[in-house]
Formats: structure tokens, C-alpha cells, sequence
């Protein structure tokens, strides 16, 4: 956008474009229904914004000038499609103050288009690509290249989704109360896991990619801002206090370093102070959610001088809370290497081995890292060396592969 | 005695028989007083299905029924959205042990 000049002009429409796109682009998909529609609209009312603006100025509520902009473009397109066919369905192009009052009600807009986005209809791929293409506004490619994926995959999901959006005709608009803690469940899942691909890459060379985390933050913020519940609390507390340790997680030769060795002066003090103060909110309502307990176990990290310091008993506490409203597998492992550190090795090795005899976990590379960790610690180097060969048969990623092949050669050593 | 005929098509062959066609056998079947309602549906990738397990409603893209899972029967509803049809599919008793596939019923395009 605006790449033609380094004008002051050019420049002024390229902050409204930054600012304002994502707004106008969920007002014109309410008004028309219709994504693809609604885009090409958003990106003809820019082309007019650029003729004008420079000439005439910017007017006073660009928002506005824009959605009613798209919407004559839109119309347009609608009249040129339809030619052929009765004329009768066109809806007519309204007036400035019908667009100002339209402009008005774009954080409904916003939050609908998120709905949308992240509707469980689709599939949870499509749940992603849709919304960084659609509330984030990145490109087929720059989703492409921050999930690993051919351009041509994500730009098909993409196209699928809007088609089932249109012919299964998934509502715009907001779930009622009674829909709407499943509903929120699916967003947060949503923004987590694109935070996730930025923060923990499952595959590939680079362990952290720090601006789809980034992304995944800015969702959060806006999805708390239009919705303030506690569990959209607790997530953007989690990510908040995940990304604080960003720096020292890795070494200066790009090489993983763990919890317990990381370098705690190097932890983001301010989003540590931002995501902590979130945790206490998310959680007074007494009904804390999978979220806000997972960021409260962060919390209690972040607040640790060293992990000798760590208040274990207070994580295992929240893990076995979390146990309760949530349970499964990898909570359990999560709470027997917080037993191990309250109780030690042997009383983690007892509670890893009964999660891998039942056979959940058989196939999870962080039981085998667990459960090698613990032997290590036991002295039980035959058994914890057979542990990590299993762990790295099962990782997909070059930074772990490496970390396991240095543990193997310090238990040779 | 009343029948219910399924259309079964490889996707790729779907606009083989063209929709005038298919208005013409219905209105002839209509005239002779055989139908009852036909309607053609859109592709697969517009599918969800529905469950409802421990009185939670499960939503997943797709027409994902067990293998063991035989079609048992079904409703034509009338909803005003997915989320109305999505509603109306999680009461359909079998829901509860089964899957309920809900796909979107297509227009017939008369040119």
C-alpha cells in the first residue's frame, strides 16, 4: 500500500491503511456478505482514497469515507455482475450518514468477523489461515512461510473456508450467551496455536519466530478489548508471560536452553508485570478457566529468582486444579515433573511410567525427554540413554535434535 | 410405501446431467404425483457434523461418521444459518450416540 511515493500524503493514507483496514474490510463483509466481495471493495476504496486524498485532503472520518467508498464500489460490482439478470436484488448505494453510523458500530464488526473466522465448522486449519488473512491482514505467503507450507495449501484452505462460509451460509455475527463459551473456546484456540507455531516451531530450523507470536499477542489484545473474559484474560496472560522468556531461551548460538538453566535477568520484566497483573484479574472470578491456570503456573516461574527457588508445591497445586477442569495426558506429565521437583526424581519416575504404560503418551517426544531427564538424575544411565534415543526418533525439530545429542554425549562422557 | 432415493456421484461429475434435466424429471415425478421432495445438495466440503456427548455439543468440519456408522434417516429442516441448523441437528436424538451430517441444500440453476 502506498509504495508509489514517500509523500506526506501517501504517508498519511498508509497509517489510515494500517490503522483502519481490518475495520473497514469486517464493516463491507457485514454489508454484503460475501468476503471476496468485500475485498475487492476494500482495496478499490484505497485506490480512490489515493486519487482523492492527496488532492482534496483527508476527510475527517476516513473510516467512514472508506466503508462508504467500498460500499459504491461494491454495488458497482454487483450491477456489472448482474447485467444480464433483473436488477431488482442491488442494493442502493447509501447516503454519508448511513455509512458514519455503519463506521460506528465496527467493533461489533471486528468481533463478528472474528466469530466467523474461527467458526468450529471449519476446519481448524482453515481456522488459522482465515483469520491471520482476514483479522491480521498478512498475506497468503507471509502465513506460508511462518507455518512452513507451500504458498498454494494456505491460499486453498483459504478459498474453501469462504466457499463453506458462503453455501453452508455460517452466520456474521456474534454467538448468543448461551453459545458462547464453546464459541470463545474455539477462538482462543485459535490465537494460541498461531502463538504457538511462533513460540515452539514443531518442525524446521528456527525454534522461535518472534513475529507470529507477535501476531498471535496482538489478537489477544483485541479479542479482550471487544470481549473482556476472564479465560481471553488468561490466554493473553499465558502468552505474555511465555514470550517475556523469549531471550533467554535459546543461547546466542541458537541453541535451546532450558527452564531451569535460563539466564532469569534476560526475562521481559514489563510483560512479566502486564501478564502477572492479567493472571490476578482472569482469576478472581472464582471459576478460573484451562487459561488463566496455565498463566497462573507461568506466573509463579516468573516470579522465581532461580528454579531451586520455585515454589513447587504452589505449581503442583495449580496443575492438579488444572487436572480437574481439564484433564488429560500432558497435564499429568506437566505434574509429575512438578512432583519431581518437589519430591524428587524418583517420585516423578513412578508417576511417568504409569502415564507411559497406559500408552497416551507413547508417541509424545517430551514424555521420552521427561522420562530421560529423570533418569539422568537418578543415575540410571542406561535407562535414560534408551529414553532419549526415543525422544530423538520422535522430534521433527533441528534445535531439539541437537539439545537430546548434547544430553547423550554428556551421559557417554 | 414411500422410498427414499440417495444420489450417490464422484464429485468431478456432478454438472455431467444438467440441472434443466434434473427440474424436468422433478416436475414430471411432481405432475404424476410421485415426489415428494427432491433437492440436490452442495459439495462434501460443506458438510459439519454433529454430536452431542455428556450434553456437550461437538461442531467439526467435515462429514466424519464412523465406518460403522449407516444412514438411518434424516430431516429436511429449514433454518435461517448454520448455527439455527447446527441447534436444531444437536436435538435429533441420535445425536447423542451418533453423527448427525448437516450439508446445505443446493438451487437448482434453471438455465
Amino acid at each position: 500500500m502506498a509504495k508509489e511515493s514517500t509523500d506526506p500524503e501517501y504517508a498519511a493514507i498508509d497509517a489510515v491503511y494500517r490503522a483502519e483496514s481490518r475495520r473497514v474490510l469486517a464493516t463491507l463483509i457485514r454489508l454484503f456478505g460475501d468476503f471476496d466481495l468485500a475485498e475487492e471493495a476494500l482495496h478499490d476504496a484505497f485506490r480512490a482514497a489515493l486519487e482523492q486524498w492527496p488532492r482534496d485532503g483527508v476527510p475527517d472520518n476516513p473510516r467512514a469515507w472508506l466503508v462508504s467508498a467500498g460500499r459504491f464500489k461494491a454495488i458497482d460490482a454487483i450491477r456489472r455482475r448482474a447485467r444480464f439478470d433483473a436488477l431488482d436484488d442491488v442494493p442502493e448505494p447509501a447516503d454519508a450518514e448511513v455509512a458514519a453510523r455503519d463506521a460506528e458500530r465496527v467493533e461489533d464488526d471486528r468481533l463478528r468477523l472474528i466469530f466467523t473466522c474461527c467458526h468450529p465448522a471449519l476446519a481448524p486449519d482453515a481456522q488459522v489461515a482465515l483469520t491471520l488473512r482476514e483479522i491480521c491482514g498478512l498475506t497468503t505467503e507471509e502465513i506460508a512461510h511462518a507455518f512452513l507450507l507451500p504458498a498454494p495449501t494456505v491460499a486453498q484452505r483459504i478459498v474453501r473456508a469462504k466457499a463453506k462460509i458462503r453455501d453452508a451460509r455460517i452466520p456474521y455475527q456474534v454467538p448468543a450467551r448461551a453459545e458462547l463459551p464453546q464459541r470463545l473456546d474455539s477462538v482462543l484456540r485459535v490465537i494460541y496455536l498461531v502463538f504457538n507455531e511462533g513460540y515452539s516451531a514443531s518442525s524446521g530450523a528456527s525454534l522461535t519466530r518472534h513475529e507470529i507470536s507477535g501476531e498471535a499477542i496482538r489478537l489477544g489484545r483485541l479479542l479482550l478489548e471487544l470481549l473482556p473474559e476472564p479465560e481471553a484474560m488468561g490466554l493473553l496472560a499465558l502468552m505474555l508471560l511465555h514470550e517475556a522468556r523469549r531471550a533467554a531461551r535459546t543461547s546466542s548460538d541458537g541453541e535451546i536452553v532450558l527452564l531451569d538453566e535460563q539466564d532469569r535477568s534476560l526475562w521481559n520484566r514489563a510483560q512479566i508485570a502486564e501478564g502477572s497483573a492479567l493472571v490476578q484479574r482472569a482469576l478472581s472470578p472464582g471459576r478460573a478457566g484451562p487459561y488463566a491456570i496455565q498463566a497462573a503456573i507461568s506466573a509463579v516461574h516468573a516470579d522465581s529468582a532461580s528454579a531451586a527457588a520455585t515454589d513447587w508445591g504452589e505449581i503442583v497445586g495449580l496443575y492438579d486444579l488444572l487436572a480437574r477442569i481439564d484433564p488429560n495426558p500432558v497435564v499429568e506429565l506437566n505434574r509429575a515433573v512438578a512432583m519431581a521437583m518437589r519430591d524428587g526424581p524418583a517420585a516423578g519416575l513412578d508417576l511417568v511410567d504409569a502415564i507411559l504404560a497406559r500408552g497416551d503418551l507413547a508417541d509424545y517426544r517430551l514424555a521420552h525427554a521427561a522420562r530421560a531427564d529423570l533418569c539422568r538424575r537418578l543415575g540410571k544411565t542406561a535407562e535414560a540413554r534408551a529414553a532419549y534415543e526415543r525422544a530423538l526418533a520422535l522430534t521433527r525439530q533441528d534445535t531439539e535434535r541437537r539439545f537430546i545429542q548434547r544430553r547423550l554425549a554428556e551421559l557417554a562422557g | 410405501m414411500k422410498y427414499l432415493c440417495l444420489v450417490y456421484l464422484e464429485e468431478a461429475k456432478w454438472h455431467d446431467e444438467s440441472d434443466r434435466e434434473c427440474i424436468a424429471y422433478v416436475k414430471e415425478l411432481h405432475d404424476g404425483g410421485k415426489l415428494i421432495r427432491g433437492e440436490p445438495l452442495h459439495p462434501v466440503a460443506t458438510a459439519t457434523t454433529v454430536r452431542v456427548r455428556d450434553g456437550r455439543v461437538s461442531v467439526t468440519d467435515g462429514p466424519f461418521a464412523e465406518t460403522k456408522e449407516q444412514l438411518a434417516g434424516f430431516y429436511l429442516v429449514d433454518a435461517q444459518d448454520l448455527d439455527e441448523a447446527i441447534r436444531i441437528a444437536a436435538r435429533i436424538p441420535p445425536a447423542r450416540s451418533g453423527s448427525i451430517e448437516v450439508r446445505p441444500v443446493r438451487e437448482l440453476d434453471p438455465r
